[in-house]
């Protein structure tokens, strides 16, 4: 009895949590001219005048363009910290987590605000390396968790026989480390990619006036009101930051199976 | 050098460039602000560098702040005790499923991936005057005019424990995962029953998971200001809004300062608590 209880409240939780998406999808085909009920019939044309729209192509750009850099750097930071916290006894290696674990220990506003008076006091004003510079720093403590958790399951004597028969600490590090830290890497940098993608808070901040990423686009409009406009903007967002990560693990998995065979 | 030397520097190395990142981007801007929270406001020009304490009377002071600040914590924690009761059982049913639980635990993940902006806004196709609420309501002819739903507390607390449910399911299962289950079976076959087996054995064994669920929504609560903007009405403000307010829309950056610092100081206490009593190896389990 107590079980079956469980089962429902679980479903009635599901049902809560993607009831709102699932009516995004739905109202973006509504053919109706407002982005709300009822539905008067099926059709594209909001994605069509969403590809029209210059204004949110030019948030896409600068998403993605964001998303890749952000992505970039902080994956690169990230594994190279990793490396050296897995690989390595260093002293005060606690500490050392603490410190870059700390942007996701600090309010995102507060970190948002340290981060633009201080950089703006060094000369840089609200720009694209300002925006940059926070989302590696709050994307960060993610790449460092992640691809921490991978790199414990690679075992280190794989990269010892390569040493012992006479390869360089370089040509060990791109011929064993990396593609066997590969899966990792992806992950990393695809968690970076979709929190800075979707990252609101911070760049609101951050961003130069003229300036949109597409989660900012879409508080501007909604300023307005709920346009259909909206709603398929959300679905392309839905099906991009969804997709994306499933598409990802599918090929880490192909990855992972080629190799073992 | 010696091969020992050289491995003992390699560490480090490694460590440098995201270390000064974090050094140079988090911890020397957030020691800037506690200098620049001194500084003045001039009307004109640049502002007033010194030693002046009118920022903090009026952040510490003024019972505006205050008001916001006690209700922002509010807010917080009928988020957090809500994300609980909703979550709690719903990671029980995951982690002690017989069915596929990777698929459950992957159909929950999926509103991680899901933009915030976007989970917040589909709430007004729901409850807006428009919405699929109040649609079908009137097709029923249960009402003939819509009701306003939206644009009060209650719509931006429901946003949060929408935003908010995610990480405490997460951070339940993992700690339920780590019970060992013939405990569970130990105190049945000892003759208690299956409410007494979870009240005895498995709810205590998961607190710390609860604990640190429990964290993570209270903290990301009492620092949004993006669900009160979208679901929020004109007088439900969150102290993250007042930051947002001085920094972009006034720029009194001194008093910004101030108020960001306020909000840290208190959500800081939080952690700082949390890491004494319980570590933080719990919160990054649920993280990682």
């Amino acid at each position: 009895m107590g079980w079956n209880l469980v089962r429902v409240w679980t479903l009635l939780v599901y049902v809560f949590m993607f009831a709102p998406v699932a009516v995004v999808l739905l109202l973006s085909f509504n053919a109706s001219q407002f982005g709300s009920f009822p539905m008067t019939g099926f059709s594209f044309r909001w994605f069509v005048e969403l590809a029209e729209n210059e204004a949110i192509l030019r948030a896409f750009r600068t998403s993605i363009v964001l998303g890749l850099l952000t992505a970039l750097i902080s994956t690169t930071l990230g594994v190279l910290a990793s490396l050296a916290l897995v690989r390595y006894r260093v002293p005060g290696a606690n500490m050392i987590s603490t410190i870059l674990i700390a942007p996701i220990l600090v309010p995102e506003v507060v970190l948002a605000v340290g981060l633009l008076l201080f950089l703006n006091f060094l000369g840089i004003p609200k720009s694209f390396p300002l925006l940059l510079a926070g989302h590696v720093i709050f994307t960060l403590p993610f790449v460092v968790l992640v691809v921490q958790a991978r790199l414990v399951g690679i075992r280190r004597d794989v990269e010892e026989a390569a040493l012992s028969l006479g390869a360089s600490p370089v040509q060990t590090f791109f011929e064993i480390t990396l593609p066997l830290l590969m899966p990792a890497v992806l992950a990393g940098g695809l968690f970076a990619f979709t929190i800075s993608f979707d990252d609101i808070t911070g760049t609101l901040f951050w961003k130069p006036g003229g300036v949109e990423t597409v989660p900012t686009q879409i508080f501007a409009m909604l300023r307005n009101s709920i346009s259909p406009e909206i709603n398929a903007l959300g679905t392309v967002m839905i099906v991009m930051t969804v997709g994306l990560p499933l598409l990802g693990a599918a090929i880490a998995r192909r990855m992972a199976a080629g190799r073992g065979a | 050098m010696t091969v020992e030397a050289r491995e003992a520097r390699q560490p480090w190395i490694l460590l440098t460039p995201a270390v000064s990142a974090v050094l140079l981007l988090l911890f020397v801007p957030l020691a800037f602000i506690a200098v620049y929270s001194f500084w003045l406001r001039t009307a004109t020009g640049a502002d007033q560098v010194g030693f002046y304490l009118d920022n903090w009377r009026e952040a510490l002071g003024d019972a505006f702040y205050r008001d916001i600040l006690l209700n922002t914590l509010k807010i917080a924690a009928i988020t957090t005790v809500f994300c609980a009761l909703m979550g709690y059982p719903a990671a029980y049913f995951i982690a002690r499923s017989r069915g596929n639980k990777a698929i459950l635990l992957l159909l929950l993940m999926l509103p991680f991936w899901i933009s915030y902006i976007i989970r917040t806004m589909s709430w007004i196709n729901i409850l807006g005057v428009s919405g699929a609420v109040n649609s079908a309501l009137m097709a029923l002819g249960v009402i003939t005019e819509p009701i306003q739903m939206l644009y009060n507390e209650a719509t931006v607390i429901l946003g949060l424990i929408h935003f908010l449910l995610p990480f405490m399911v997460l951070n339940v299962y993992v700690s339920l995962e780590g019970i060992d289950e013939t405990l569970e079976d130990a105190a049945c076959s000892l003759g208690a029953t299956r409410w007494q087996t979870f009240l005895e054995v498995t709810l205590p064994l998961s607190l710390p998971g609860l604990a640190a669920g429990g964290l993570l929504c209270f903290v990301l609560a009492a620092g949004t200001y993006i669900t009160p903007l979208v679901l929020g009405g004109p007088t439900d403000a969150m102290f993250a809004n007042l930051v947002f307010e001085a920094i972009i829309t006034q720029l009194n950056w001194p008093l910004g300062s101030a108020l960001s610092l306020m909000l840290l100081a208190v959500l800081g206490a939080l952690v700082l608590l949390y890491n004494r009593y319980l570590g933080m190896a719990q919160l990054m389990k649920g993280l990682g």
